[in-house]
């Protein structure tokens, strides 16, 4: 406030400027807490991650050297992080048809249900509510080859056991359906939102026009206008099941024998486990760009969404 | 082309009935109006003749052939909706084509890809193409076909609807309130639009409004409902001239009728404030309650007045509103007769009202309509001794 009336009484601007002038700085005012915060817990961070990106900081170390490109370098031919970066696309190649296609399911399933639709929606959002890490131990259990019921159904049926976890061909599947398992409730939610914002004159100008099957019904009115809906959806599927983590961690530890190995456990290996710093920023900023690509196609797609409203 | 009979009606959502017992032919090429205010029953009754919503019992025949068990598609009629419901995601050709789309293609001739497999869909498609222009001429949207439905207009949505409806040529036109959604000119418009495309097409309209005008002005035939029953059906003149029941003198004619308490003597003649009219009930002493005038029929005239063959009644000019061609005066009753009544007139009241804004209000006995307690119309015979008269003065 001081600086206003020092500007106000010295140079006496005339009032409409000073006016806005005062407006301008209580903006600014209002503004600046949030940008602090923001300047601390995100900028700065990055900026960090990018200068520990250029070095081979370690842990503890007491010095450290400027690499320059060199974590980059070392990046593109290291097969570990290959054989990571290919784990996390096949587990994002299962989990988002699965995710979308079956929310997509249960939401038109469920959408015209009037007494249980209550209870199916909150057992479908369950999996979203409980901790993946919790829940993760619960499914080590299940699918344990001797031990889970899983399994002994399996014996029960007269068909062989199946390692699900300890299978290197078996196992990014059997991840796979665990994030799926855990993403459907949520992707249900959004499509009922969305399958309710379609007016019901529709399909009853649908059904006087002689759309005579739901087949019909969903491609001629369900799909087209569920469009914005399902595009918001596939982006956030493929951002979460990009970051898959927690089942890793937990289950199987990127094995067996660097079958489930993904990016964000080859991140965390290389960080907490090896203490290579350096290199983790590196590998970090690689996915971060992987996750920008994915925002920046949701930006795109919102901008200029499938809209006709 | 068709006639759509309804036999015994009924539909109830659970609670007490919303249709009870309707009984409704429309002859073939008949534009019918369903007529009532909101929550008569009026709209649930059109969707049961198009097959969206089943009735509890009853039977709907189209070209005297029961449908009750066909889909709303196998029923050969077209529905026009208050709202339109456009496909949003479609152009204007898509709308008005997909009727046809739907019937003459296969499913798999319709999926995006497998379609090419199709050998005849390519014919059938510039066959639905050139049908779609005609109609579209017809309407005058022929520009349109390219645009979304966003980026029309009210009265072009209106159009685009109607042209979705006609593509498939019908057998029957249901209309649900289609003109609500635009504003007062271009209604009047489509109103005369609607009533001459009724009159090209020659086919069967079924037509739902809340809007006593449109109803009087489109239709062969009016039936006004209320309470999940049809109060009366009839032609336009007929309800206006001999409403059947006192809701329907309320509902039909602008501005709406003045309803005046009356008794009926020991002698049968209508008492009308204390004094009797020269008008008699054949029914039961005290049957009449209420007597009906439409403010045409008055004539408000200077204090002092009087006209053979004619009542009057004086009251106190409170406003007067005027409509160009003519003013409607709203009236305060003085004693012995109370409340108050509109009366039309097309010389300026201002000349003779002075400043006690008094006048005298004069009207042909014959000319009202008299009701029981019931509401129901109570047929009325002018004594003998005064009818004579009461002729020369018409």
């Amino acid at each position: 406030m001081s600086a206003t009336v020092a500007i106000a009484s010295g140079i006496a601007p005339p009032r409409r400027n000073r006016q806005r002038f005062i407006e301008s700085l209580a903006g600014c005012g209002f503004a600046f807490p949030a940008f602090l915060l923001l300047l601390l817990t995100n900028l700065v961070p990055l900026v960090v991650l990018l200068y520990l990106s250029f070095t081979n900081y370690e842990l503890g170390a007491l010095d450290t050297k400027f690499l320059g490109l060199d974590n980059f370098h070392k990046a593109l031919v290291d097969p570990v992080f290959h054989r990571s970066l290919v784990n996390t696309f096949v587990y994002v190649a299962i989990v988002l048809p699965g995710a979308v296609g079956l929310g997509l399911l249960i939401a038109v399933l469920l959408h015209r249900r009037k007494r249980m639709r209550s209870f199916y929606e909150v057992v479908y959002f369950l999996p979203v509510t409980s901790t993946l890490i919790a829940m993760a131990t619960v499914w080590q259990f299940l699918l344990h080859p001797s031990l889970g019921p899983i399994n002994g159904v399996l014996r029960a049926l007269g068909v062989h056991e199946i390692a699900f976890l300890t299978e290197p061909s078996y196992v990014l599947p059997t991840l796979a359906a665990i994030g799926i398992w855990q993403l459907v409730g949520f992707n249900m939610v959004l499509f009922l939102a969305g399958l309710s914002a379609i007016p019901r004159d529709l399909y009853e100008a649908a059904e006087i026009d002689g759309c005579r099957s739901g087949i019909d019904r969903f491609l001629t009115i369900t799909w087209p206008l569920l469009g914005p809906t399902t595009m918001f959806v596939i982006v956030t599927t493929s951002i979460t099941a990009f970051k898959v983590f927690d089942t890793v961690a937990v289950m199987t530890r990127g094995g067996p024998m660097g079958a489930s190995e993904v990016l964000l456990y080859a991140i965390y290996l290389e960080g907490y486990q090896y203490f290579h710093m350096g290199y983790a920023a590196a590998l970090t900023l690689i996915f971060l760009a992987f996750v920008l690509l994915f925002s920046i196609l949701q930006t795109l797609v919102l901008e200029r969404r499938v809209h006709y409203g | 082309m068709a006639s759509v009979t309804l036999q015994s009606i009924c539909k109830s959502f659970g609670g007490p009935p919303v249709l009870d017992g309707i009984d409704l032919d429309v002859a073939d090429g008949e534009f019918l109006t369903l007529v009532g205010a909101s929550g008569c029953g009026k709209s649930t009754l059109i969707r049961i003749i198009a097959g969206l919503e089943p009735q509890t019992s009853g039977s709907v025949l189209i070209d005297g052939r029961a449908v009750d068990h066909l889909r709303p598609h196998e029923r050969r009629v077209a529905m026009v909706f208050q709202s339109y419901a456009l496909y949003p995601h479609m152009r204007v050709f898509h709308n008005i084509a997909l009727p046809l789309v739907m019937t003459r293609l296969a499913l798999y001739e319709r999926l995006p890809v497998v379609r090419l497999l199709s050998m005849r869909r390519r014919r059938v498609m510039s066959d639905i193409a050139r049908e779609v222009q005609a109609v579209a001429k017809q309407l005058q949207i022929d520009a349109l076909l390219d645009r979304r439905p966003s980026q029309l207009s009210g009265g072009q949505r209106q159009r685009v609807a109607l042209g979705r409806a006609m593509v498939r040529h019908p057998s029957a036109f249901l209309m649900d309130e289609p003109l609500s959604n635009l504003d007062a000119k271009l209604r009047l418009h489509m109103r005369s639009e609607l009533a001459e495309l009724h009159g090209r097409l020659g086919t069967t309209f079924v037509y739902v409004t809340h809007d006593q005008v449109e109803a009087m002005t489109m239709s062969d035939r009016v039936a006004m409902m209320d309470g999940g029953r049809i109060l009366q059906l009839g032609r336009p003149a007929d309800l206006y001239a001999r409403p059947a029941n006192i809701r329907v003198a309320q509902f039909i004619g602008t501005p709406p009728i003045n309803l005046l308490p009356a008794r009926t003597s020991a002698s049968g003649a209508v008492e009308l404030f204390g004094s009797e009219l020269p008008i008699r009930v054949s029914a039961p002493a005290g049957s009449a309650s209420t007597l009906g005038l439409r403010p045409n029929a008055i004539v408000p005239a200077p204090i002092g007045t009087s006209r053979a063959g004619h009542h009057s009644l004086f009251g106190r000019l409170r406003r007067s509103e005027n409509l160009g061609a003519e003013q409607v005066l709203h009236v305060d009753l003085a004693a012995p007769a109370s409340g108050s009544l509109l009366c039309t007139t097309t010389s300026d009241p201002e000349t003779f009202v002075g400043d006690t804004r008094g006048l005298a209000l004069l009207f042909a006995p014959f000319a009202c309509h008299v009701f029981d307690a019931e509401g129901n119309r109570v047929d009325a015979q002018s004594q003998a001794d005064v009818a004579p008269s009461l002729m020369r003065a018409v």
